[in-house]
């Protein structure tokens, strides 16, 4: 892509200090290492899939991108320009909130059950860029309800009284009604049932498509962010472990992590089986790291000597991925081949 | 599909909630069976009566429950008839069930190896030793590494993964005959859920256990059940053994879930959502079939009384009258 990105950011890290240091016993202060030096790039009309176990650091990452907390360090650009000086109390008043949008994972508890479907999608737009008049706040909260499939007798009602489509609807409307240019999704469909997701799934490739937001949706469903994603960004431990384009990351994973995470996946037609890779072991500790290792030592199942004695680096591969592991070889694109296993298997 | 055959054989199955709006009809006339050996996958959206029907089976319906009528047999004797203790007894003893939240089905004051050694001495009078070292068995069926030292610890102290597996030997601890497993991998990591759904396999397969699997993923059903029964609203709308059910859905509503399926499709715009949603169960004026409302297929014929399960096929049973 050759337009520069809307929203970038430069070696994000984040740590949560989980005990203070001790000078008479010498005890050094400790630190829960979430996000740890992550660089990503967002382009208008552009979805991205963040994907990794559960305390892999991804909802820290996209709770960061979306300035509700700030970073030990690094930065976050918008159009080139740097905005992680700005504290995120400052930043949720600031004109700049527009840009990025977030939507929750559950839609019960993220709406506000005393407000009504029309104040619930017109707050937003009144904290952050307050219409002229009061038919014009009318007019964009009916056309954004419109664009979101929600009809306008439902806008009188209260969260209890809409189904679970209707009411990540209404989080979704919240979220487009101030035109974000990137809108952070933190599992907006693992609360619904199949038959609603798929409706929810499509609404948000329409809004990416026509309107230009860029998407990054954080899911731990892998078939889900095969349909809406066109790159794919895996994480492991607060680190990237590879990035790349959704077809080839797919077909061929470089990484053993994201193996074992395909490898997992079930699918329904035809049960071709790929060679289930098992990760055995605990993760390791995310408190303070070693860096001497590579994260994922330990569990494996390809390490070897040198894994053990350095943490690899995240290096770019010749088909545009990145992959951070010391076995992958960066001239060569992976071939498909091993990942699949024998038709009966 | 044999009476005597079937280690289970629920039949007409009818369940009620008390509400203040009338009763809500959870679960009505549903019948099935599960051979020993046999894994069969109970799938259907929230709501559809799913855990509802493997409450009711294991004796566990809360108070606002009202059974109507149906008979639950496990191995030819009559469960529901069964008098208080005689059932205690019967469950975790011949039939265990395994819930959705490991953590909350765990009690947090106790530690995870006192909770599979309360199961073993519940039904059996054993010296300590002797449950300790099944609670050892049990935990190493389950592949828990350690197990010496993780019987000791809060369920707080282990992983989601860790938990549920402890929430299975437990139920297992007794070498049940049935396994129902309620959403048994829902909270957990897609390599965790591999882990503990081939492990639930490989046991039920060694043991010759029948096992219910309750799930609202298709893929998971398809992928370690013999066969699959679908719920919607309360009914059993189609049963059939997992390839046929995927190569031949016959009800629209199954037809709809494959369609809406992401597992099942290559391109977003390929998803095809089921319009509507479940009807309010409370409504007296309910439809006899209760997905002819969001229904494309829908005659007049689909409004007569009497709607029930009926072959279309070897081992292949769909409760519709205009059928794919």
């Amino acid at each position: 892509m050759t337009h520069p990105p809307i929203i970038a950011a430069r070696n994000l890290t984040k740590r949560f200090p989980i005990r203070s240091g001790n000078v008479l016993t010498g005890r050094p202060p400790a630190s829960l290492h979430a996000v740890e030096d992550i660089s990503l790039e967002f382009h208008a009309g552009e979805a991205v899939g963040l994907v990794g176990e559960s305390g892999c650091g991804k909802s820290t990452l996209s709770r960061l991108l979306c300035r509700l907390i700030d970073a030990s360090s690094g930065q976050i650009l918008i159009d080139g320009q740097e905005v992680s000086g700005i504290s995120s109390a400052a930043f949720a008043r600031s004109p700049l909130r527009r840009d990025i949008q977030m939507v929750f994972q559950d839609p019960t508890d993220s709406l506000n059950p005393r407000f009504s479907v029309f104040d619930l999608i017109a707050d937003p737009l009144r904290q952050l860029d307050p219409p002229g008049s009061r038919a014009a706040l009318r007019r964009q909260v009916e056309a954004t309800a419109a664009s979101v499939n929600l009809s306008p007798e439902l806008l009188s009602r209260f969260p209890h009284q809409l189904s679970a489509g209707q009411k990540a609807r209404v989080g979704i409307a919240r979220a487009m009604i101030v035109e974000p240019r990137l809108l952070v999704l933190d599992e907006p469909t693992s609360a619904l049932d199949v038959s609603v997701q798929a409706t929810v799934l499509q609404l948000l490739n329409r809004i990416r498509r026509d309107q230009g937001v860029a998407l990054l949706f954080v899911s731990h469903d892998l078939d889900v962010v095969r349909l809406l994603c066109s790159r794919i960004i895996v994480m492991y431990l607060g680190q990237i472990v590879e990035s790349g384009d959704t077809a080839s990351l797919f077909q061929a994973p470089a990484h053993p992590y994201t193996k074992a995470l395909l490898s997992a996946i079930l699918s329904p037609r035809g049960r071709e089986h790929r060679d289930r890779i098992r990760l055995d072991g605990d993760p390791q500790s995310p408190i303070d790291p070693t860096g001497l290792k590579c994260r994922l030592y330990g569990r494996c199942p390809a390490q070897q000597g040198i894994c053990g004695q350095s943490e690899p680096e995240l290096r770019p591969f010749s088909d545009g991925r990145q992959v951070r592991c010391h076995l992958a070889d960066p001239e060569q694109i992976p071939s498909a081949t091993p990942q699949k296993g024998p038709p009966d298997a | 599909m044999t009476q005597d055959a079937a280690l289970l054989s629920v039949d007409a199955l009818t369940v009620d909630f008390r509400t203040r709006a009338g009763p809500l009809k959870a679960v009505q006339n549903v019948s099935l069976e599960i051979a020993a050996g046999e894994i069969l996958g109970i799938v259907g959206e929230s709501g559809s009566g799913k855990s509802v029907t493997a409450l009711a089976i294991m004796g566990l319906l809360g108070k606002a429950a009202r059974l109507r009528s149906g008979t639950v047999r496990f191995e030819g004797r009559d469960v529901l008839s069964m008098r208080p203790r005689e059932r205690d007894a019967w469950r975790g003893r011949a039939a265990a069930i395994v819930f959705q939240n490991p953590r909350s089905s765990l009690n947090p004051i106790r530690t995870v190896g006192q909770q599979i050694a309360d199961v073993i001495a519940r039904h059996n009078a054993l010296p300590a030793h002797e449950i300790r070292d099944r609670v050892l068995d049990a935990m190493r069926q389950l592949r828990i590494p350690d197990p010496e030292t993780r019987m000791r610890a809060y369920p707080f102290e282990l992983s989601g993964g860790l938990c549920q597996r402890i929430g299975i030997a437990a139920a297992l601890a007794c070498r049940p005959r049935l396994l129902i497993a309620d959403e048994p991998t829902t909270d957990l990591d897609v390599t965790t859920q591999a882990e503990i759904m081939d492990m639930i396999r490989q046991i039920a397969r060694a043991r010759h256990l029948g096992t219910m699997l309750i799930t609202h993923d298709l893929a998971l059903a398809a992928a370690y059940c013999d066969r699959i029964a679908v719920m919607h609203a309360g009914h059993l709308i189609e049963t059939a053994p997992v390839a046929e059910l995927f190569a031949r859905p016959r009800h629209p509503y199954t037809v709809g879930l494959l369609g809406s399926a992401p597992s099942m499709v290559d391109h977003v715009d390929d998803l095809c959502a089921i319009p509507g949603t479940l009807p309010d169960l409370r409504r007296t004026d309910l439809p006899p079939c209760r997905f002819a409302e969001r229904c494309a297929r829908r005659q007049a014929a689909c409004d007569a009384p009497g709607l029930d399960l009926a072959p279309v096929g070897p081992c292949h049973a769909v409760a519709c009258r205009n059928p794919f």
